[in-house]
């Protein structure tokens, strides 16, 4: 009696069996939570955490690393509480102009064959500053609809796990159902091999880098739909965040191996593991060596399974 | 006639229990610290006189529970998550020093509309819907020169050490120090540096423009400077103007060896950590019921020559000088707002 799952659904099982131990922890330190109102303020946080994480999986899928997204997250939430709402037009021509500078340092890297981390870390000084003049001190106000997007209400379930399932249905169907994410997953595994085939690397690399762009400008709109307003250092933390997301929901930092769908249950087990911790009165001495603790042990799982899929390959 | 005896009695005794039963209204309720930042003595000291007061509070029955929460990162993404949990864990009210003052506001909404009483303070918030005690830093900066103008009614040069460049907190007490010389015009600033909140710093900074300067009476400082700025002076053959404090404890100890020494007089202004327990009673006050205005200020803790030797001895070495607050000094800044 042998059960023989395809690698994908292996890859998913870990993320999606954590995820749920810690949902189950959570009711139970905390039933309250148990409800449509509880669920949505246990997790309508982790959306713009989902998108950025998305964003982040783009470039980790070309073999790349972003160091700059919360950087620019924080930015696109500056645009959104100033221009966006004042000049709805000069706001929608940055943030896209934004994304065409995304794809532009995903063009200059492949081109000149630079390290991503140094070109992103310089580019995150760069979304910083336009952050901080654009907004000097904390300020501004959220567009009315993004508002309402995200406070809105829909019938059955909350706000937070909708757009959790809508994020991960759309990066799906572009990572893992068309042609354009079956090339950027194919750079990233094996770049020469596409190269022969007859394709474009600089133009997947660009749309692997413009598509990071775009879902970070959604997670950064996301963001100031729930906090109102905005801080240029509102989103420093997602760069991180983003990078755990994709490895705790199954992607690998060698290139090719992602999952669209673990990443946002990624996302959703970091956001649920800090409420965890806060439910459980731990120290906040503490906090962070447990929240990687959750992370090790998530890691560890992980790493058995591989071994466990590698010997189930080779009989 | 003994019955009603009795009645009276009970009534009496009723009327005699009334200020318990107005403090027992709370008792069943439950009031969470949410904190972004405990990384410096001034943030410990806010902590644990926070414990100390919200313990006896808890344990006199006046609240539930008092409940501190740290964030791990100084985040605003991060507290909004523990404001949203601390709904969840169902507080009737948050007391809240925030991360930012505007990034906050969804979360503190939040709150509000589960009809939780927010109270923030030092790093307040600017939703409509919470409580904000505020720091008067303007007003920090213009007493330091109205007492200056007492010690010195001839008046004189000034010497102005900054804080922390591009920081509002720099620009609020520098923008009163200048109110306050604008209405006292017989003072003049005849130079300004930046300290950095920072005793070595300062002594670097006012070592450095010293020598360029004329005879000076008086030093305006913002708060971790005056100490410095006092051993950079002493290193010259200069006279000791009167250097203003900021209640550290090292700017504390010179200045009562000085009074010692020479009768040295100053003065020392700042605010105190106990600012937390402050906008304990405040929220506690609110639950039970009391109209408060949705923005009071915080009082300074103010050191004279007298009362040195008292607040010098309840400073920890290497601290800030503190005070906890009770419960009849948050109704008297209630009062004062109304």
């Amino acid at each position: 009696m042998r059960l023989r799952l395809s690698s994908d659904a292996v890859r998913l099982v870990i993320p999606a069996l954590s995820l749920t131990i810690l949902l189950a922890a959570v009711f139970w330190l905390q039933p309250r939570a148990m409800s449509y109102f509880g669920l949505n303020l246990l997790l309508n946080l982790a959306v713009p955490i989902a998108l950025a994480t998305i964003a982040q999986m783009f470039v980790m899928a070309v073999n790349d690393l972003d160091l700059s997204i919360g950087a620019f997250v924080s930015f696109v939430a500056c645009v959104t509480a100033t221009f966006l709402r004042d000049a709805p037009l000069v706001g929608t021509l940055i943030l896209v102009s934004a994304i065409g500078v995304y794809a532009l340092v995903g063009v200059v890297i492949h081109l000149r064959n630079l390290p991503s981390i140094v070109v992103t870390l310089g580019m995150s000084f760069v979304w910083a500053g336009l952050a901080v003049l654009m907004l000097p001190a904390p300020g501004g106000q959220a567009p009315d609809w993004v508002r309402w997007l995200m406070t809105a209400k829909p019938p059955l379930m909350p706000m937070a796990i909708v757009a959790s399932i809508i994020i991960a249905v759309v990066a799906h169907l572009i990572v893992m159902r068309s042609s354009l994410g079956v090339l950027i997953r194919g750079v990233g595994g094996n770049e020469r091999s596409v190269e022969r085939a007859g394709w474009s690397i600089v133009a997947a690399r660009a749309a692997a880098y413009g598509l990071a762009g775009l879902f970070a400008v959604a997670a950064g709109i996301a963001l100031v739909g729930l906090t109102t307003s905005a801080d240029a250092n509102i989103a420093l933390r997602y760069t991180l965040l983003s990078i755990a997301g994709v490895i705790l929901g199954g992607g690998e930092f060698t290139g090719g191996r992602v999952s669209p769908i673990g990443a946002v249950i990624g996302a959703l087990t970091l956001t649920l593991a800090g409420s965890f911790l806060s439910f459980l009165r731990i120290s906040p001495d503490w906090q962070i060596g447990a929240q990687g603790a959750i992370l090790i042990i998530v890691l560890a799982l992980r790493l058995l399974l591989n071994r466990v899929e590698k010997r189930g390959a080779r009989p | 006639m003994t019955i009603r005896k009795m009645l009276l009695a009970s009534v009496a005794i009723a009327c005699a229990a009334m200020p318990v039963s107005a403090i027992a209204d709370t008792a069943d309720k439950k009031i969470a610290l949410s904190n972004n930042y405990a990384g410096n003595s001034w943030r410990q000291a806010m902590l644990t006189s926070w414990e100390k007061v919200t313990g006896e509070a808890v344990k006199a029955g006046v609240v539930a529970a008092a409940d501190p929460f740290t964030t791990a990162e100084n985040q605003a993404t991060e507290q909004a998550a523990q404001i949203q949990n601390m709904i969840l864990q169902g507080y009737d009210a948050i007391v809240l020093n925030a991360a930012s003052p505007t990034a906050l506001n969804g979360a503190v909404k939040e709150a509000c509309d589960a009809g939780i009483t927010v109270v923030s303070f030092d790093g307040i918030v600017t939703e409509p819907c919470a409580w904000r005690i505020a720091v008067d830093f303007k007003e920090m900066g213009r007493s330091q020169v109205e007492y200056l103008s007492g010690k010195l009614p001839d008046g004189g040069n000034l010497l102005e050490i900054r804080g922390l460049a591009g920081v509002f907190v720099d620009d609020e007490i520098s923008a009163g120090i200048h109110a306050g010389v604008a209405e006292f015009p017989q003072f003049k600033i005849v130079g300004s540096v930046h300290g950095d909140w920072a005793q070595d710093v300062a002594q670097k900074a006012v070592a450095g423009i010293l020598p360029s300067l004329p005879e000076i009476a008086g030093v305006v400082t913002q708060g971790g400077d005056g100490y410095g700025a006092a051993q950079a002076i002493a290193a010259t053959d200069r006279a000791m103007p009167v250097i203003v404090m900021g209640n550290r404890e090292d700017e504390l100890k010179w200045w009562k060896e000085q009074k010692d020494a020479n009768g040295y007089e100053t003065m020392s202004v700042s605010i105190a950590p106990g600012v937390s327990t402050l906008a304990f009673w405040v929220a506690q006050q609110i639950l039970d019921g009391k109209d408060v205005k949705k923005d009071l200020v915080v009082p300074f803790l103010r050191i004279d020559q007298d009362n040195l030797e008292d607040n010098l001895a309840n400073t920890q070495a290497g601290g800030v000088a503190n005070v906890e607050y009770s419960q009849e000094d948050a109704i008297k800044v209630i009062e004062a707002a109304m």
